[in-house]
Order: structure tokens, then sequence, then C-alpha cells
């Protein structure tokens, strides 16, 4: 619609203005078409790396879709963007860390943790969901809640909160990156890939799930029924009668509860590392942004995007540029936002 | 508020007196505190042009000073970094504006379609892309950073001589401050603000809303390269911490500390931010914790005042003059930073 406008008001200006974007988006198809043709010859002449690599990117793609699943859900009901969203990340990995080394009391001498058991991987896990998402409504009924529609001062909000947070999981929990313990075999035997991490396919499979099981929520149940009426109209669906603010409060426990989840999955297959707030914050932003804001499918076709990227660039590119990978990441940005303003499944607010 | 007729009068003896309190200021002082508050200042100008004007918050500002800054360590000669130019400073110092004023208007042609927290999130997308490209690329940015980097002869040397760099920053502040204040009356940027108020309407007038917002985002980005340039001529030395998250949030801080609405609020926001960061240390209760002494402030000023510490100001002599003068109706700022904060 505004390329329409351009083009019948725009008169001289609209001419003067298409050459740069055509001269863009050229350089944008070109460099897309080079990746395709360089990932199609490296697939030809090692397939079992390519099914590695492929296999590695949807595992990540799938930690990433669990991050930015909660973050997508709170912002595409709310309206509000939660700048804190990868502190939750981070603190989930860190409170689940903290609760496994109370349960499995670690020799002080070695810095990794013995290896867990089911109960004392599931417990941290729970623990922690469960913190974090009663941490998410307690921000949300605190501070979020009487500032309704004022979208950028909930944004503030939430930015400052992370500072406190990341500041203070520095205090108590150190720079240093420490690893989950799990219950499962590091690697197993796979068709064709080989020898596989095992917490990379259990991260994967969650997130598949998770998936699902938002979907399944999203459409079926009552509370997904209010909730995609309120993305709609929030203000009709409260009009209605429904405690619009308990499905605000419920949505805020589940976003958070997810950034939790995956937290606890990234400490578990990574490490917990106080500076993945950063990291994970922009993962969300740019997975949202690609798919578009408040979009499920879209969270879910941004965060293979951005995976299957992250982990071609990471073997694929030639060794002169590899450290430019995550200038994919800025192309892929651009060229969705050039394409499609709103996202590859949003809609105009 | 200050009656109009009395601001350019003291405009001048606010420069004056900042001129020349180097003669009565520890040399830690004007570098450490003075310097350091200028230099934001003009970034937080950078982000209050864009917010006052355009409507729009950008988390970008840091990046794009970020970019000049190692552009500089890259050109001129410094320790780390590419090493084949060694330039001449004043040559590399214009070569790392222009680089950034044209990563600027990249990032604008695409962030300029969007609005609000769209933009918001956008410009912090783009932001943390910067800063992870110079973490990755130690090419650019060295091992752990740029360091050694030459000033500009005339300068001296920042420690032994720290009054010329503090002059040499406050004449660009005061140039950044006319040229907003020059800019805001210019018919560009007056379509600019019509375009803030109803992008729909200035379409249909015929104005290309896209270019204009982009050349905006442009301007933007020169004012964060100025400022980039005397932060690494001030610093002599620039790392991919220097551009992390944390420095993008501060300016930001700084930015709502100042009101988001009014220029000049950038360098009250920045002095007031500096001044917190060297004090808040030395508070018991504090200690190394910095940070969160500053994450609940910040959090204070957003939930308290909209309109930050300008804000306050303003609305306390609003108040007071309107039990002197019943009829004058609320000064228009405080609705503009309240419409900016609520995103509208």
């Amino acid at each position: 619609m505004a390329s329409g406008v351009d083009s019948t008001v725009g008169g001289l200006n609209g001419v003067m203005a298409r050459a740069p974007w055509r001269a863009g988006s050229i350089f944008l198809l070109a460099i897309l078409g080079l990746s395709l043709l360089g990932i199609g010859i490296q697939a030809a002449s090692d397939p079992t790396l390519f099914a590695q690599i492929t296999l590695n990117g949807l595992t990540l793609a799938g930690l990433y879709f669990i991050v930015a699943s909660g973050f997508t859900l709170i912002f595409g009901l709310m309206r509000v963007v939660n700048m804190a969203h990868g502190s939750f990340y981070m603190l989930g990995g860190i409170i689940a860390y903290l609760v496994q080394e109370r349960m499995l009391n670690p020799d002080p001498t070695s810095f990794a943790l013995p290896e867990a058991t089911v109960t004392s991987f599931v417990v941290p896990l729970v623990v922690s969901m469960l913190s974090i998402a009663l941490l998410g409504v307690v921000i949300q009924q605190v501070f979020l809640r009487w500032n309704q529609g004022q979208e950028l001062r909930q944004a503030l909000i939430t930015i400052a909160i992370s500072i406190i947070i990341a500041d203070q999981a520095v205090a108590h929990f150190g720079g240093i990156a420490k690893e989950i313990s799990v219950p499962v075999r590091k690697s197993i035997e796979l068709p064709i890939v080989g020898m596989f991490g095992t917490m990379r396919l259990v991260m994967l499979l969650v997130a598949i799930l998770v998936g699902v099981g938002l979907l399944l929520i999203i459409s079926r149940t009552r509370f997904g029924m209010i909730v995609r009426a309120g993305v709609d109209d929030r203000h009709m669906v409260s009009a209605l009668g429904v405690n619009i603010q308990r499905v605000f409060a419920a949505a805020f426990f589940l976003g958070a509860l997810l950034a939790g989840l995956a937290g606890v999955l990234g400490g578990a297959v990574n490490s917990v590392n106080k500076s993945d707030d950063g990291k994970f914050l922009l993962i969300s932003l740019v997975i949202v942004i690609v798919g578009g804001m408040g979009s499920l499918t879209g969270a879910a076709v941004g965060a293979v995007l951005l995976g299957l990227i992250d982990s071609y660039s990471d073997v694929y590119l030639p060794d002169a540029v590899t450290n430019y990978g995550v200038l994919l990441t800025f192309f892929l940005l651009v060229f969705v936002l050039a394409v499609r303003p709103y996202g590859l499944f949003g809609r105009a607010a | 508020m200050i009656p109009a007729r009395l601001h350019w009068p003291i405009g001048a003896v606010v420069v004056v007196v900042a001129a020349l309190l180097p003669i009565v200021m520890s040399d830690f002082t004007v570098s450490q505190i003075l310097t350091r508050s200028l230099i934001l200042g003009i970034a937080a100008a950078s982000l209050i042009f864009l917010a006052s004007l355009g409507g729009w918050v950008s988390l970008a500002q840091i990046g794009l000073y970020g970019v000049a800054g190692f552009a500089v360590g890259n050109l001129a000669q410094a320790d780390g970094g590419v090493k084949v130019f060694a330039m001449d400073m004043w040559l590399a110092a214009l070569l790392a504006i222009i680089v950034t004023v044209v990563i600027g208007l990249i990032i604008g042609v695409v962030a300029s379609r969007s609005e609000g927290i769209y933009f918001l999130m956008i410009t912090l997308a783009f932001g943390v892309i910067i800063r992870l490209l110079f973490e990755k690329a130690t090419d650019l940015s060295g091992f752990g950073g740029i360091n050694q980097i030459i000033q500009p002869e005339v300068l001296g040397s920042a420690q032994l001589q720290p009054e010329r760099i503090y002059w040499v920053c406050l004449v660009i502040s005061v140039l950044v401050y006319l040229g907003v204040r020059y800019f805001a009356r210019t018919p560009f940027g007056l379509a600019f603000q019509g375009i803030r108020d109803n992008a729909a309407r200035m379409k249909a007038l015929g104005y290309n809303v896209t270019l204009i917002r982009t050349i905006a985002f442009g301007i933007g980005a020169f004012v964060a390269a100025l400022a980039g340039v005397l932060n690494v001529w001030w610093n002599t030395q620039i790392s991919p911490g220097t551009i992390d998250i944390r420095p993008v949030i501060f300016l930001l801080m700084i930015a709502i500390i100042g009101g988001l609405y009014r220029i000049e609020g950038a360098w009250v926001g920045a002095l007031i931010y500096v001044i917190l960061d060297n004090r808040l240390r030395s508070i018991d209760l504090v200690g190394e914790r910095v940070a969160t002494a500053l994450g609940i402030i910040f959090l204070l000023i957003v939930l308290l005042s909209p309109g930050g510490v300008m804000g306050i100001l303003e609305s306390l002599s609003s108040r007071w003059r309107r039990s002197d003068e019943p009829d004058q109706p609320a000064g228009d700022g405080d609705g503009t930073a309240a419409a900016v904060v609520a995103g509208d």
C-alpha cells in the first residue's frame, strides 16, 4: 500500500527515492543468491557435515523459538515490549544452576557439577520456570498494569528492570560461565548425521512441543480464544465482560515461564552466562521483527531463519570473513524490513 | 517557564561560565566530569533531536557513536585495529563521520518506515548488531579494543592539557545545540515535525515521508558521530564494551533525565548522570553496585515523571506561574513529553 501511494502522489520524489531502493534490493538479492549457491556447493561436497550443521541450526532455532514465542505472546496481546525478556532467560539459567548446585553438593575444587539424576535436573527446572513466571507476573502487576497503553513507558520500565537484574546477577552469580548438569548421555548416534548432542535434540523436541502446545492453547481453549480476540480489540473484549486483566496476567506468566524454560535448556546445552540477557533480547527482537510482532508462526519462521543463518555462517563462511557472520543477521533484518515493514507474518498495528 | 526574551542572555552566560570552569576546577573534574558530560550530552542530543522533532526513540545512537570511534581508531594511527592507513587525524575523523552517516542512512531507510515502539525495537536490534560485529571482528576492534589513539596535535595530551579537549567539546556542543534549534525552523525541519504529528496528511500534501525521515535519521547519525569522534580523542581508546547494551540504556536514561523533548536537556541529563555515576560509588549502601542504583533511579524517574528532570522543573514553574496568571493554559512542553513517553 505504501509504495502505491508513493507512485501516484510522489512524482519526481518517488522516482528519486526508488533508485537507491532498487540498488539495495539487487545487492541484497545478490547476497541471498550467493549464500544459497555457496551452501549448495558445500552440501554437495560433504553431505554428512551439511546434515550435521543443518540439524545444529534447527536445534538452535528451537531454543530461539522458545524464547521468542514468550516475547511475541506478551507483545501480541498487551503491546508490551518486554525488554527484560533476555534477563528472564538469563535468570532462568542462574536459578536452575543455583538450585542444582545445592542438590548435588559438588566437589568445591571442581568447576563442573557432577552428573545429575532425573530429579536433580527436573526440580531445578521446575523451580526456575515457576520463579521466573512469578517474577514476570509481579513485574506486570506492580509496574506495568497501571501504565497500560503507554507502550514506550512500559518498555522503559522493563529496560530499567533489566539493568537492575543484570547488575545483581553479576554480584551474586559472578562473571564465569557455568554449565547446568543433565541426566542424559552427552551424545547419541543418529543415521546420516553421526554423533549428535543429546540435549540439543531434547531442546528441539521441547521447542516443537511448546510450539504445538501454544497453537493448541491459542486455537482450542477459552483462554486462547480471549487472547485472539484481545489481540484484535482489547477494549471490545473487556466491554464484553471478560476479565482482561486476568488474561494479561496469565499471558505474562506463560511468556516469562517460556523464557525461564529456555534459560535452563540453554544453560544445559551451552552454559549460563552473564552476557546472555543482551544476546537473547537481541535474538527475540530480530525474530519478532522478521516474523512479525505477535505472530506465533512468524516467530517459528524467524527462529528457523536465524538459527540456520547462525549455524551455516559459523562453518561455511570463508575464513577471511567468518568473523563478519553477524552482518548476515543485519542483511536479513534490512531485507525483511525493506520488503515487509511489519515482518513476514505481521500486520500494521 | 523562563520568559523567551531571557533565553539568549541566559544561554550566553551558561556558555561563558562553562568556558571558564577549567580555571577553577581540578584537572580530574574537568576531564572526568565536565568533558565526559559534554560528550555524552552530544550523543544524547542526537537521541533527543530525533525524539523531540521526530517522535522517535532511537536506541541505535550508541552503535553509530561506536562506528565513528572505531572508524577513527582504524583509520588513524593507533594500537590495534587495521594498521595500513595511519591517516592524518583530521582526515580520519572526517572519513569516520562520513562512514557513520552512510551507515546511519542505511539503517534510517528501513527504520524510517516504522513508528513508536517498532522503531525502538528495530533501532535497538541494529545497535546490538553493530556491537556484536565489533566484538567478533577483531580485525576491526583489536583484541580487547583499540588503544593509544593519537589526538590531533593542537589538543596536546588529554592528561596534561585536559582543558583543550574540554573547550573543543564545549564549542561542538554549542554548535550542535544551535544547529538543532536552527534545523527545527527550516522548511525541512518543519516538514519533519509535521510527519511526527501526522504522517498520512504530510504524504497527502506531497511530501516524501520516507526520504525526509531517512535524511533526518542521517542527521542524527552525524551528531552521534561527532560525539563518537570526540570520545576517542578524549579517551584515546575504544572497545566493544564501549557500545555494549548498558551504555545504550544509560544514554537513554540521560535523555529521559533530560526530558526527551528539549535539546538542552541532553547536557543537563548527561551532567546529572556523570555526577551520579561518579558519586554513587562512595555511598556505603551502593558500593560496587552503581548500576543497580542507577537502574532504580531510572525506574523511579520513568514511573514518577514522564518529562524527566526538565519536566519536573517545568511543571513546578508552570504551577507557580499558574497561581499568578489563572488564565494561562499549562505549558505545552509537558503535553509533548507525555505524548512522546506514551508513544502516541
